[in-house]
């Protein structure tokens, strides 16, 4: 079922004025709606990790290796500790005394907190100091003398598993070369045979494509203050975490502590992306350090240490393959990959899969028979790979399908929009079974694709394109169409390190009418206390401006996995919905004896309970929420309060889906890439709130422009990483992007209490491969089927010499 | 210095950076440090009456100036335009670069009321947001070139 609603459709993408009032009327629910986190932000008076200030508190540096790959000789960190300001020179060895040297990923592999053996890339780890303040810090570290003896590293992935290839991973048992893991979806059988038949009849198309490593780089670097309460020994945390819960329990875990005693405290988050849910050594470190000196410990990185050091992303060499038709319907695709894990294996995504939700590479099409080969490799690079906004790896799949189709189109010389429209999944194929095995929920193609092409003016736009390779001018227009595998998930086959991805909420009404509500994820910027308040309001009437929405404080909330995969509105934001359901039934029988009818004739509208039939006999939430409190008998049976707490158990994931048109324009002297216009039509279910949800649209499709024209973090043959600051990672500011033009349908999600699915990474899944497309395109005349990103003036110049060769 | 129309003096080191001594010794948390090659443009704020990137500026050299920071922009509890702006249209998310990017707009509106969408994204162009995407960045400023022209205030520095 498509809804489109031309109302809040036109709502969206009107621009807001001093004369217009673009916000939603109603008292209460979903509409767009203001957000109450800007008051304190805009006066500069959130409260972000590196603001917290407690009396005493030390600051803490990381020395980090200048090798990618060494053995440690010796440490002498002497002249350090002499420092006049330093209170702890803390080195692997030390750690390791403690049986702390070593701690777990949450990929169930080990990762060094400080080196103790041997360093395994440039910029890791290899000792700390507390000291009175960050410049002393800072100065220290550079009288601690290490002494290194170099080993060959393994830059070159392709290398890595070369026999005569050093080994990276000595550390782990019986370890003879650098393989990390194997992982295979689809039926192989299956779809060979469909490309034999297809080698005869009909067209095969394979091309190399790259993922290039990029990474999340939110404003603010990560970083965290801890505080060991000396008598009571429970440690305070204040960190950059997007899963505050998780990290408890893995802290528990891995220093020893019990879990009752460590409270984590995630304050105002500047971006995350991914790039704040692993546990960092850094993080580990302050925690040691407080309880070592008995004083509160911040450690907070810089520009160049988040870069080179925290979780990167992708990093996949992808071999594609389609068997379609001669006449443009796809039959089978397969894919092999080769995938660049760094030292250690550091992704976050849920255990039962290594490759994270790779296996959706199918795309949006109805095909016969799919298969995927991935080996994943240790090299001497920085670890993660599950970040930038990626939905577990979905980018890298989307980006092979719509790539792999467009490169079909070229072959068979067909339309790249006519090619997607003859091969989406039916509406009336939904639920649909996947031939990897992954059930999309609910789903209506053709109306996204027509809407966006509309939009954009698409014949004409060729028409033009037409016209300018006549004169020699270089335009071209890029689709990318992606259906997203989001919200984390079904417990029975999903967990992180053991814990299972349900979330809990809890919902209390005070006597007066007033609401907290309490999550378990954790905003970074994507705006929950304004979308979980309109959650409860819509179901219980209580306006949005009335429900305090708590989160980030482990303490204070109820379990639960945290935000990352588009997961909050899927799992969070349902369990919002259903806690708010039970605190209605609740509110309903109270209601009926406050009414004196009976439960069944009360019916409920916007607040307002009454006796059907008889509108004139009503209670509202606030007048029930005093009774609940109050004096006087309540119904047989019930007890006082009016507050509940639910755990919710996603059935399924939810499958939003877009269609993105990308027109961009190439300077033929210097190679420059302009993007003209991007149009995004994205279909997220029911909308809560349609101006964050465009908000969380505009971000993912800067971050597309951003890898498709400029970001990746590379690497010297020995190891050096290139891109450890903002002058050589390149970020979009705000002169290399258009301004966005967006839309959407509506489809609702058929299992989630409210329709609804993740919105938070679909553009940044699906708006590279319609910015590579557009390149592409564009170099039509050259004879150009395929080219790499990032695509830089000098990358793409090269590729119209003919000299295109891949980032890596 | 003079900041935010307070006079302070503190002993300082010398290679204090001004963000630095916002932050740490002054307690103004509201500038944000974000790179370590004034790149980002988190840490905008003014000296007198002119956006500079604090993170590049020594502490040393804004004594005797006047400082201004996203603290100092709100007058008698009332907020600037430029704030409301953003408020209105969106032109935050984690807020990380939001103080700087007001900075920039204060001054781009107090020297040019009525900007077009590409002098906007000049004048913000050397500073980075990761969230946004910048199209409710410039609506945001945009908005409160429309709000200072319907209704003229005093928008100047106190
Ligand atoms: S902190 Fe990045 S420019 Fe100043
Ligand atoms: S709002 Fe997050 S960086 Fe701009």
């Amino acid at each position: 079922m498509t809804i489109t609603e031309p109302g809040v459709e036109e709502n969206a993408n009107a621009v807001p004025t001093p004369d217009n009032n673009l916000n939603d009327q109603k008292p209460t629910g979903f509409g767009r709606m203001l957000r109450k986190e800007d008051p304190r932000l805009v006066r500069g008076l959130g409260q972000f990790c590196d603001d917290v200030e407690l009396p005493g508190m030390l600051h803490l540096a990381i020395l980090r290796s200048p090798m990618a790959h060494a053995r440690i000789v010796s440490i002498d960190k002497t002249a350090a500790e002499a420092h006049p300001k330093v209170k702890a020179v803390i080195t692997g060895a030390d750690l390791a005394a403690q049986n702390l040297a070593w701690m777990p990923t949450l990929s169930n592999d080990v990762q060094a907190v400080l080196a103790t053996d041997k360093v395994r890339f440039q910029h890791q780890e290899v000792a700390f100091v507390v000291a009175e303040d960050r410049y002393s810090a800072r100065d220290a570290l550079e009288l601690i003398d290490v002494e290194y003896e170099w080993i060959d590293p393994v830059i070159d992935v392709r290398k890595a598993l070369d026999a005569d290839a050093p080994i990276i991973r000595d550390d782990l048992e019986g370890k003879t070369n650098n393989h990390c893991f194997e992982w295979e979806a689809g039926d192989k059988d299956a779809t060979d045979a469909v490309f034999a038949d297809a080698a005869e009849n009909g067209i095969i198309v394979t091309e190399d494509i790259v993922y290039p490593r990029v990474h999340p780089a939110p404003m603010e670097t990560c970083g965290c203050v801890a505080d060991v309460e000396r008598v009571s020994g429970k440690l305070t945390l204040w960190s950059t975490t997007q899963a505050p819960h998780a990290h408890r329990t893995v802290y528990a875990l891995v220093a020893g502590l019990p879990e009752h005693k460590i409270r984590i405290i995630a304050p105002d988050i500047g971006g995350g992306f991914g790039n704040k849910v692993p546990i960092y050594p850094g993080y580990v470190c302050a925690i040691v350090a407080s309880l070592v000196i008995g004083k509160p410990v911040k450690w907070m990185e810089d520009r160049t240490e988040n870069l080179v050091s925290t979780g990167f992303a992708r990093d996949y060499i992808m071999r594609g393959e389609i068997a379609a038709t001669k006449d443009g319907k796809i039959r089978a695709i397969r894919t092999n990959v080769l995938a660049d894990h760094g030292a250690f294996n550091g992704t976050a995504a849920p255990v039962k899969y290594p490759a994270g939700f790779f296996g959706v590479f199918t795309g949006s099409y109805d095909i016969e028979a799919a298969h995927a080969h991935m080996d994943a490799v240790y090299t001497n690079k920085a670890p993660g790979g599950v970040a930038y906004a990626c939905s577990f790896r979905i980018t890298e799949a989307v980006y092979l399908i719509e790539r792999m189709v467009d490169v079909l189109a070229y072959d068979l010389e067909m339309d790249p929009a006519e090619l997607r429209l003859k091969n989406f999944i039916q509406p009336e194929q939904f639920p649909y079974m996947s031939k990897t095995g992954w059930l999309y929920d609910s789903g209506d193609y053709e109306p996204a694709m027509r809407k966006a092409m509309d939009m954009i003016g698409y014949d004409e736009l060729r028409k033009e394109q037409a016209d300018k390779r006549e004169r020699g001018e270089l335009m071209g227009i890029g689709i990318a169409f992606f259906t997203e595998a989001v919200g984390a998930g079904p417990r029975k086959d999903m967990d992180i390190l053991g814990l299972g991805m349900a979330d809990g909420c809890e919902l209390r009404v005070h006597p007066t009418g007033k609401a907290v509500v309490r999550l378990s994820v954790k905003t970074q910027g994507q705006g929950h206390e304004t979308t979980f308040a309109q959650i409860v309001a819509e179901e219980i009437g209580i306006p949005p401006e009335d429900i305090d929405v708590v989160h980030g404080d482990t303490d204070n909330t109820p379990f639960g996995l945290g935000t990352y995969g588009s997961r909050s509105t899927p799992v969070s934001g349902a369990a919002a919905a259903l806690v708010a359901r039970k605190v209605r039934d609740k509110a309903q029988i109270i209601a009926s004896g406050m009414l004196e009818a009976s439960v069944a004739d009360i019916e409920y509208e916007a607040g307002t309970f009454r006796v059907k039939g008889d509108p004139e006999k009503s209670v509202t939430i606030q007048d029930i929420a005093m009774k609940a409190h109050g004096a006087g008998d309540l119904p047989e049976g019930l007890e006082g309060g009016l507050e509940a707490q639910i755990c919710y158990n996603p059935e399924n994931l939810t499958y939003p889906f877009g269609a993105y048109i990308c027109v961009v324009d190439i300077d033929s002297g210097t190679a420059e890439v302009k993007v003209r216009r991007f149009v995004a039509v994205d279909d997220c279910g029911t909308q809560i709130n349609p101006m964050i949800i465009e908000g969380q649209v505009h971000g993912g499709l800067t971050d597309g422009v951003g890898m498709a024209l400029m970001e990746m973090i590379s690497f010297d043959d020995e190891g050096n990483c290139l891109s450890g600051s903002l002058m050589d990672y390149l970020i979009p500011t705000a002169m290399e992007v258009p301004d966005w033009e967006t839309g959407h349908t509506v489809t609702p999600s058929p299992h989630h209490p409210i329709g609804a699915k993740g919105i938070g990474e679909s553009a940044t899944v699906g708006s590279p491969p319609a910015v590579v497309n557009a390149v592409v395109d564009a170099l039509k005349p050259y004879g150009i089927r395929h080219a790499d990103m990032p695509l830089t003036p000098s990358r793409v110049w090269e590729t119209m010499q003919g000299n295109h060769t891949p980032p890596i | 210095m003079n900041i935010n129309g307070d006079e302070v003096t503190r002993d300082i080191e010398p290679r204090t950076l001004l963000v630095h001594h916002i932050r740490d010794n002054l307690g103004l948390t509201g500038t944000h440090w974000g790179c370590d090659t004034s790149n980002c443009g988190t840490c905008v704020v003014w000296v007198d009456e002119e956006p500079v990137k604090s993170c590049t500026t020594l502490a040393a050299m804004a004594g005797g100036h006047d400082v201004r920071t996203v603290e100092g922009m709100e007058t008698d509890g009332v907020l600037d335009t430029v704030q409301e702006g953003f408020i209105q249209c969106h032109g935050l998310q984690c807020g990380f670069c939001t103080p700087g990017m007001m900075m920039t707009a204060r001054a781009l509106l107090d020297r040019n009321p009525d900007p077009t969408e590409a002098e906007i994204r000049e004048a913000i162009s050397g500073q980075i947001c990761r969230c946004t995407g910048y199209s409710t960045i410039v609506r945001s400023i945009q908005w409160a070139a429309k709000k200072e022209q319907e209704t003229p205030v005093e928008v100047s520095a106190s």
